[in-house]
């Protein structure tokens, strides 16, 4: 078993990575920015070492500082969390070179699953449905108008070496598509130096459904499906497990998809596999496999009763997956909503501040998994999110009665939050009834603004 | 007489759009109102800085990529 986890994170992810590794025996050590001194994560490890000034790139992205950090502290391991370095291939191998644990799948797993085309390919060969595309990067205008033709419209184009919505262009018609293609590839040279792309039906009215797996490298398992299609600028904001859209059916067929791919790649951590999923056809579409512990992995913990942030550290540790597949049994619903510091009265402009009176909701079914603390100045530097709202219950109805009554314990004076955006979609007749998509929540804020702007907080 | 402009927020200042474009302004150069002279980023999103009365950049009081209070003077301008 590991002896010493250094946490190369911050805020409530990294609390969370510190508990797990308590419950384990291990010891922790916190490296922090300048900036985050004060923070709650360095007030609970073991050992704490400063890595740098607040900004980033230099210090919760500076490999060369938090190598050096283990080194100092003599940590065995080091867990990414999610966000920074979580997903960086040369950080993963870094660690491995250093003789040190990467609480996460080696250099080359996670390689193959971010690059979109060898992600693709690798669904594709494992029998796990694909949106239709171009397989592959396309780099001759011809061939590009010719899969077009075949795949339908609309179409997105995409930067092969892309990330972060840049280089995506949409053509509704072959005509715009045959234009926006050379300007495409244009910018994407500009860049990222690469003006290879890839073309990708889109699917209009679409769920976001995505399947938990864990691997040990020899076996694996997947812990059933998460719904997260609440979204705002593509960053979600309410999720839920199950997906209360998915007959029994499919979710064997969409859960045991995940599960083959996850075997195919011989998967070693924890993982999650994202879909799009359609409704009237009852069509699933693979889009990504993250190679870390998601923000809403909780939901998945509540309804599974697995945790997923200590069983990766037993993987890590060399330890055989301690499951079998029946062993994992889906019960009741869970919810999780995020708390973040941005007023939904102003367009959800941040509100960095300090957290005066403080209540943390209790009770049964109920969790909030947070890095806040009374009198805690919360740096402007880093993410909004202070912490994530998570329920349980026998049903989904239930589920939402029981967020309605978290959300009215919990206070955070001193700062706006996004508290009473989830009060109100706790109301909604359409969240109620399960019926929304990805592209449901904005519309939904704009015609709702006047009544976020009324609620006071 | 010199003015100094203030960040409206606290953040950490850019004096450049990204990373791989060049600086807003140079101390010399002449500004106007409303000329955008660097950025604020809180949480992950951007704030422009402008400027509130014209003249020449005097001198950069806060580096490129430095963390910043609200308040905290950036540049001054002449």
């Amino acid at each position: 078993m590991i002896k010493k986890l250094l946490i190369a994170n911050r805020g409530e992810i990294a609390v969370r990575i510190i508990r797990a590794a308590k419950e384990l025996g291990i010891k922790t050590v916190q490296v922090h920015s300048a900036a985050d001194v004060e923070s709650l994560a360095v007030k609970m490890a073991d050992e704490t070492i400063n890595i740098g000034p607040p900004h980033t790139a230099k210090s919760y992205l500076n490999i060369e500082a938090i190598l050096s950090a283990a080194r100092e502290t003599r940590a065995d391991a080091i867990h990414p969390g999610y966000g920074f370095l979580a997903e960086n291939a040369g950080f993963s191998d870094a660690v491995r070179d250093a003789g040190l644990i990467f609480v996460g799948p080696n250099g080359a797993a996670i390689r193959t699953m971010g690059d979109k085309v060898a992600a693709r390919a690798a669904a594709k060969s494992a029998g796990v449905p694909v949106v239709p595309g171009s397989d592959g990067r396309i780099d001759d205008p011809a061939e590009a108008a010719r899969t077009a033709a075949r795949i339908g419209f609309p179409i997105m184009i995409k930067a092969a070496a892309g990330g972060g919505g840049r280089g995506i262009r949409i053509a509704e018609t072959q005509v715009e598509f045959e234009s926006l293609m050379p300007q495409a590839s244009a910018e994407a040279k500009a860049a990222f130096g690469d003006g290879g792309l890839y073309i990708e039906k889109i699917i209009g009215r679409a769920r976001h459904i995505e399947v938990q797996v864990l691997g040990d490298g020899d076996r694996a398992i997947h812990c059933f499906e998460r719904e997260c299609s609440l979204q705002r600028r593509r960053q979600k904001v309410w999720e839920e497990a199950p997906s209360s859209a998915l007959p029994q059916v499919i979710r064997e067929r969409l859960c045991g998809s995940a599960l083959a791919l996850t075997q195919a790649v011989n998967y070693k951590g924890a993982g999650t596999i994202e879909y799009l999923y359609e409704d009237d056809s009852q069509d699933f579409y693979f889009i990504e496999m993250n190679t870390r512990i998601q923000v809403e992995h909780p939901v998945t913990e509540m309804i599974t009763g697995v945790d997923l942030v200590r069983e990766m550290i037993r993987i890590a540790s060399g330890e055989p997956l301690r499951f079998q597949q029946s062993d994992i049994k889906l019960k009741g619903h869970a919810i999780e909503v995020r708390i973040n510091a941005e007023d939904p009265a102003r367009n959800f402009a941040p509100f960095p501040g300090t957290v005066a009176a403080l209540n943390i909701p209790g009770g049964p079914g109920t969790r909030f998994d947070t890095m806040l603390y009374q009198g805690y100045q919360i740096p402007p530097f880093y993410d909004s999110l202070l912490g994530k709202l998570i329920v349980w219950d026998e049903t989904r109805p239930a589920a939402i009665s029981r967020l309605q009554r978290a959300l009215s314990e919990l206070r955070i004076d001193g700062v706006k939050t996004t508290k009473p955006l989830h009060q109100l979609l706790c109301e909604d007749e359409g969240v109620r009834a399960g019926d929304f998509h990805t592209r449901w929540l904005e519309p939904w804020l704009e015609s709702s603004a006047h009544k976020l702007e009324a609620m006071k907080q | 007489m010199t003015k100094q402009l203030l960040s409206p927020l606290p953040g950490t200042f850019y004096r450049r759009p990204a990373p791989d474009k060049p600086l807003y302004k140079n101390e010399g150069d002449t500004v106007a109102v409303g000329d955008v002279i660097g950025l604020i980023e809180v949480m992950k999103s951007f704030h422009d800085v402008k400027v509130e009365v014209s003249g020449k950049i005097v001198k950069f009081l806060a580096d490129n990529e430095e963390p910043v209070m609200a308040g905290q003077a950036l540049v001054e301008i002449a």
